[in-house]
This record gives C-alpha cells, sequence and structure tokens, in this order.
C-alpha cells in the first residue's frame, strides 16, 4: 500500500520542509489537494509552525492567506455559537456536552487549528432530547431541508435528532444521543462516554469528551461514514488529537482498554494504521500488538488497505487511480453495512438510489 | 502572447485538451472545454487577454464546461460548470454554456478569493477614481456600467468590486459584461459598433448576452483603482437623470449585506468596509436616457479631480 501515500499533501504534512525544494507545478498541485480535502487553513498554520511561510510562492500565498481567514473567523463563530446554545440549553437538566471539531475549539486543543466547520455536534442523553429539541427551536433552530423520509429516517433508526439550522445565523446543530446509530454492529455506552466528559476551563457550563474518548469518537466516526469528502482532515484531527494527548504516559494503555470497553477496538485499529500509512503519526508498537486481538483476518485486511487507502486521500484528480471509484463505493456500503441490519438497509438504499434522486431533498441523510 | 493570436483551430484544441492558462485581472485560469459555443465566446470576447502554454504550472482556477456524462446528453444536451472536479451548480441546457463559464468564474472568485472584500457591485473609473454602482438585479446597473465604458470610463467589473483588504485599493477584473433581456438592445443602440454575441435564452436570469470588455480596461487590468463613490443606479421610464446624497451609514450597511464575503471577514470586514465609505460620496441616481446618464457621471469625475 505504498503507492498512494505519495501524494503530495500527505508528504507535505508529514515533513512540511520538503516544500522548499518544491517547483511551481508542485505548488499547483498541492494548492489543489489542499482545497479538495478541506486542509488548506490547516497547511496554513503547519507552515506558520514550521517557519516556512516565506517559502510559499507569491502567486499561491492567497490561497492559504483567504483559508486562515475563513479558519479564523469559523473558529470566532463557533465560540459566540456555544454560548447561544449554553444559553437555549440552561434549563435542561444535562450537561452540554460538545462533540468533533467545535469541542477542539472549545477546549483550545491544536487540532482546533485551522479546522473548518459544517455543523456543531453536541450530545445529550436520549431522554433529554424532547426536551433539547423545544428549547432550540425557541431560540431559533428549526429542522429544515430534509425530506419526509429522511426525516422519518432519522427519528427511527439514527443516533441524532434531524438536523436543525438557526433561522438567522444559518448555523448548523447536530444533536446526538449517542455515537453511532441504535441500528450499528457495536453499542458504545452512551452514558459511559457522558460520565468522563470534563468542564471546558474558559467556558462553564459547556464539556467535551475525556482525551481518549474524543479519540475513539473521531476514529469511529471515519470508519463508520459513508462519505468520506474530508477523510485525510479527519486523519490529521485525529494525528494532531494523539501527538497532544500522548504527552500523558499511561496515555496509549488506557487508549487501548477505553477502546475495548467501549467495543471501538476495531475502528480505533484501523484508524493508528491508516495514521501511521498516510502521516507517520508515531504509534508505538505496544499499542498496535494490544490491538492485534481486535484486527480483521488478512485476506479482509488486504482488502479494506485497498479501499482505504483510495478513499482517505484527498478527493481530487491527482488522487485517483482507476480503483478510486469502487473503492469510495465499498466504503459506502460497508459503512451502511456496520450501521444497519440487511433487512433495512436493503429497502434504505432502494430509496436513495431510485425514489430520493426524483425527491427534492436538499440535504439527503 | 493574446488570446485572439492564437490560430483558431489551435485554440481549439488545446481548450478540448488540457485547457489554456489565461490571465483575467490578479487571477490566473485554467479553462477547458470541447463546448463549440464555449471555444466561440472565449474567442470573441477575451482575444485582448494574454494566454500563454500549458506548461505554465500554476494557476488559481483549474475550470471546465463540458457536457455531463450522463445519459441525458442523447436527449437534451447539457453543460456543467466544474471547479476542479467539484460542480458547484446543476447542469444546464447547453445553449447556456458561455454563460455557465461567465457565473462559474464568479463563483469561484467570490467564494474564494478572502484576501478582498468583494461587493456584488459593477464599478468603473475615471481620473484613477471608481465609482461603485451596487444595486439589486434589474435596477440597470450592468446598461448604466456598460454605457459609461462604452463613453471613456474603465471597467473595473460588472460584477465584483474587489476591494485590497491592505491597502483599500480596487482591483480590475475586466470580464465581460453579462447584458440581460432589455438592455441588450439598449446597448446596441447605444453604441451599434460594439461586439455583444448571440444571446441566450431561458436562463435564469431570462436572456443574456455578453458584451466585450473595451481594449484598454483590459491592457490596464493590474491598474488599481482610489474608492471615489458609492452610487445606486435605478431606471425609471422618462426620470430625468438626477443624483440624491445619500447615508453614509445606509450606503455601509448595504454594503455589508450586498458583499458576498463580509461576514467571512470578521472584524476587518468592518473596518475594510468603513474606511471605505470614509474617502466616498454616496448618491442615488435616477435616470432613464442612457447619454444622460453618462453626462452626469462625467461632470462628477469633473468636480472631484478638479
Amino acid at each position: 500500500m505504498n503507492v498512494l501515500s505519495g501524494h503530495l499533501l500527505s508528504r507535505t504534512l508529514r515533513s512540511p520542509d520538503i516544500v522548499t525544494r518544491f517547483a511551481i507545478s508542485e505548488w499547483d498541485i498541492l494548492v489543489r489537494q489542499a482545497r479538495a480535502a478541506g486542509l488548506l487553513a490547516r497547511l496554513a498554520h503547519r507552515f506558520s509552525q514550521h517557519g516556512l511561510t516565506a517559502a510559499i510562492p507569491a502567486v499561491a500565498r492567497w490561497h492559504f492567506d483567504a483559508a486562515d481567514t475563513l479558519a479564523s473567523k469559523q473558529q470566532t463563530a463557533v465560540r459566540w455559537e456555544l454560548q447561544q446554545l449554553r444559553a437555549a440549553l440552561a434549563n435542561l437538566d444535562s450537561p452540554l456536552i460538545v462533540l468533533k471539531g467545535a469541542a477542539y475549539v472549545a477546549a483550545s486543543l491544536p487540532a482546533a487549528a485551522g479546522r473548518l466547520f459544517n455543523d456543531i455536534d453536541i450530545l445529550l442523553p436520549r431522554e433529554r432530547l424532547k426536551q433539547a429539541e423545544s428549547s432550540l427551536m425557541l431560540a431559533g433552530w428549526h429542522a429544515s431541508g430534509l425530506s419526509e423520509y429522511d426525516k422519518r429516517y432519522y427519528r427511527r433508526w439514527m443516533h441524532e435528532i434531524p438536523p436543525m439550522q438557526h433561522a438567522q445565523r444559518a448555523t448548523v446543530i447536530d444533536v446526538h444521543h449517542a455515537i453511532l446509530p441504535d441500528t450499528a454492529r457495536y453499542h458504545p455506552d452512551s452514558a459511559k462516554l457522558r460520565s468522563r466528559a470534563v468542564e471546558v476551563a474558559d467556558l462553564p457550563g459547556v464539556y467535551v469528551l475525556a482525551a481518549e474518548d474524543r479519540i475513539l469518537h473521531s476514529a469511529t466516526h471515519l470508519f463508520h461514514d459513508g462519505e468520506l469528502p474530508h477523510g485525510l482532515r479527519d486523519l490529521t484531527d485525529l494525528d494532531l488529537l494523539l501527538r497532544d494527548a500522548a504527552v500523558d504516559r499511561d496515555f496509549w494503555p488506557r487508549l487501548t482498554a477505553r477502546a475495548d470497553e467501549l467495543q471501538l477496538g476495531r475502528s480505533l485499529f484501523y484508524a493508528l494504521r491508516y495514521l501511521r500509512f498516510f502521516l507517520d503519526t508515531p504509534v508505538p508498537d505496544s499499542a498496535m500488538t494490544s490491538l492485534a486481538k481486535r484486527a480483521p483476518n488478512r485476506a479482509t485486511l488486504a482488502l479494506m488497505d485497498r479501499i482505504f487507502t483510495r478513499v482517505l486521500a484527498p478527493d481530487h484528480a491527482s488522487c485517483a487511480d482507476s480503483f478510486t471509484a469502487a473503492a469510495r463505493l465499498a466504503a459506502f456500503v460497508r459503512a451502511h453495512w456496520l450501521r444497519m441490519p440487511a433487512h433495512l438497509l436493503i429497502p434504505h438504499l432502494f430509496h436513495k438510489a431510485f425514489i430520493s434522486p426524483y425527491q427534492r431533498t436538499p440535504k439527503p441523510a | 502572447m493574446k488570446l485572439l493570436q492564437l490560430p483558431p483551430a489551435e485554440l481549439r484544441r488545446q481548450l478540448a485538451g488540457a485547457g489554456i492558462w489565461m490571465r483575467t485581472g490578479p487571477f490566473s485560469l485554467k479553462v477547458q472545454s470541447r463546448i463549440p459555443s464555449v471555444v466561440t465566446g472565449l474567442t470573441e470576447l477575451y482575444g485582448q487577454f494574454e494566454v500563454r502554454s500549458m506548461k505554465e504550472s500554476f494557476a488559481d482556477f483549474h475550470v471546465s464546461v463540458n457536457p455531463p456524462a450522463n445519459l441525458r446528453r442523447w436527449l437534451r444536451p447539457q453543460a456543467t460548470f466544474s471547479f476542479d472536479g467539484l460542480q458547484p451548480f446543476k447542469p444546464l441546457p447547453l445553449d447556456q454554456a458561455f454563460p455557465i463559464l461567465e457565473w462559474g468564474l464568479n463563483w469561484c472568485v467570490s467564494t474564494q478569493a478572502h484576501q478582498y472584500l468583494i461587493i456584488h457591485a459593477a464599478v468603473v473609473e475615471k481620473n484613477g477614481l471608481a465609482a461603485i454602482l451596487p444595486a439589486p438585479p434589474g435596477s440597470g446597473k450592468s446598461t448604466l456600467a456598460a454605457g459609461l465604458v462604452l463613453s471613456g470610463w474603465r471597467l473595473l467589473s460588472d460584477e465584483l468590486t474587489l476591494i485590497d483588504r491592505k491597502t483599500g485599493l480596487i482591483h480590475p477584473l475586466p470580464r465581460p459584461v453579462s447584458l440581460k433581456n432589455r438592455s441588450i438592445d439598449v446597448i446596441r443602440q447605444f453604441a451599434p459598433d460594439v461586439y455583444i454575441n448571440p444571446a441566450s435564452h431561458d436562463t435564469i436570469k431570462g436572456t443574456v448576452a455578453h458584451m466585450r470588455p473595451p481594449r484598454d480596461s483590459v491592457r490596464r487590468q493590474h491598474e488599481t483603482a482610489r474608492p471615489g463613490w458609492v452610487i445606486f443606479p435605478k431606471w425609471e421610464a422618462g426620470a430625468p437623470a438626477t443624483l440624491t446624497p445619500r447615508s453614509q451609514a445606509q450606503t455601509f450597511m448595504f454594503l455589508a449585506q450586498n458583499a458576498f464575503n463580509y461576514s467571512h471577514l470578521g472584524a476587518d470586514g468592518f473596518r475594510v468596509g468603513t474606511a471605505l465609505i470614509d474617502q466616498t460620496d454616496c448618491y442615488d441616481f435616477r435616470y432613464s436616457a442612457l447619454d444622460e446618464a453618462v453626462a452626469t457621471f462625467d461632470r462628477l469625475a469633473e468636480r472631484r479631480t478638479s
């Protein structure tokens, strides 16, 4: 599995110094791959950390500056939205737990740097969902842009309610009660996740998952999501989260033990495998050894390598080979397979393939 | 070399193959298309623009307009715009292929180029000062801008006012001027010699055609201009050309709401916007006859320079 890790963007993320030797044609490809992967702003940040900003040729510089402008604005906006959410959900007898990107911003983690957002994800106990939904509606968020089929699908089978969009600010909130659908193969216990959530120092009343749980959630998301337009970006999130958390001496054993406890060992195994492959993340061999029992058999693993080395690469023509389209389809089917049993999956895919395209559905589930 | 210096067969071959490298204002493009009306449109409207061989290796926007790969091409031929593999719009009838390229390029600039505050407005220049013409569609902003640039004003842009966030100066992007519905005939009558390409009918904006940008505006496409006026035009049947001063604060609010990326720039958007308003005179402008409108603008320009 070596050819595909060779794309310019991963190589640059692994060792930023190589850009000092880039020809202008390589900058052209780098900017395009980074834009497709949603990583322009993160790359700008990486260059500035490594004192390489001056190495960016004049013609290419605005692409990084513009992305950085957008990312900084989004960070400010996310902090503001979190305060609005906290106020909207103040009466809820349950802590407001923020997930993924918004959590990295709330907790000021290195993984916030250059991160772009589509929505804010929060986690609440299932029995609080109804109340939370009404409170959010009173504060201006409402379910929008989904077909009746998609709404029913969310409410009946998913681990979240239909996304809610704010009437004025157009921000989107995803309210989850679990990190995987009820119908999924694995059932990480949400109560266990919530019990270890930590309050954010400068945003009292806002909580984030514990370090290991954040990582496990990100890994699970990556290997259960059908469409991965930003797979590499999510890998870089994980890379930054791991490097930050691994400062603690007992971190790795704690992480693998927690993965077992939450039934997420397989997802963590894959995440670490492809992190090493794409980003040279320093994962100790001991961690891989203790996860070996969670690995799939050799034939499956060989197949998964073929799939994930393609779908986690930037979604750009320069990173694709003749198997990329098939690999993306395979990842899509696999993710749905893990999320739903066959008697639900087959009618669902049928609806998505033959009915949804002919309805007005701005944002499919 | 200029695009018109490329032999037509060679241009067609390059466009259908790897594409051509082209410069418009501060942006470099790689454009690729197999559609004949796109090749013709580029030949007729972009003749004065600089092109280079495809060996030129960096481009800001890699774009293409081609028939989508689906079965409909056999029933009702369509064209789709692609920004480096991303298709931001649904395919449209093939007849609209050239306008799709223009709209697609506007989309690229307005969603990416956050080194500028980008206002949805036409902008023209005389004696180093720019007149920004923001207005809702249908108010006659493109018609007025076309009339002005055919009467000695320089075209900076008919759609996107690019304000440099560092210097506050306006960067030209003098691409073809989009004319809609009745204004196509108005401009044909106003300047019978000007080249306007064959119209595309039944687009979301009605009938659309594009006017070739004046040669001098293209030649000076790297020359920035200082903001001088913000003028809201409104065409009204029979109205005499009248300028009415308007509040700077209200004008600022309108510009902020009609900028493509004001909210993306955060506090810097406010700083750039207020600095712009501080150095401009703001007016509402009603007119019916284009030559009268041009005379009014000429008097404004003389007053500021004398």
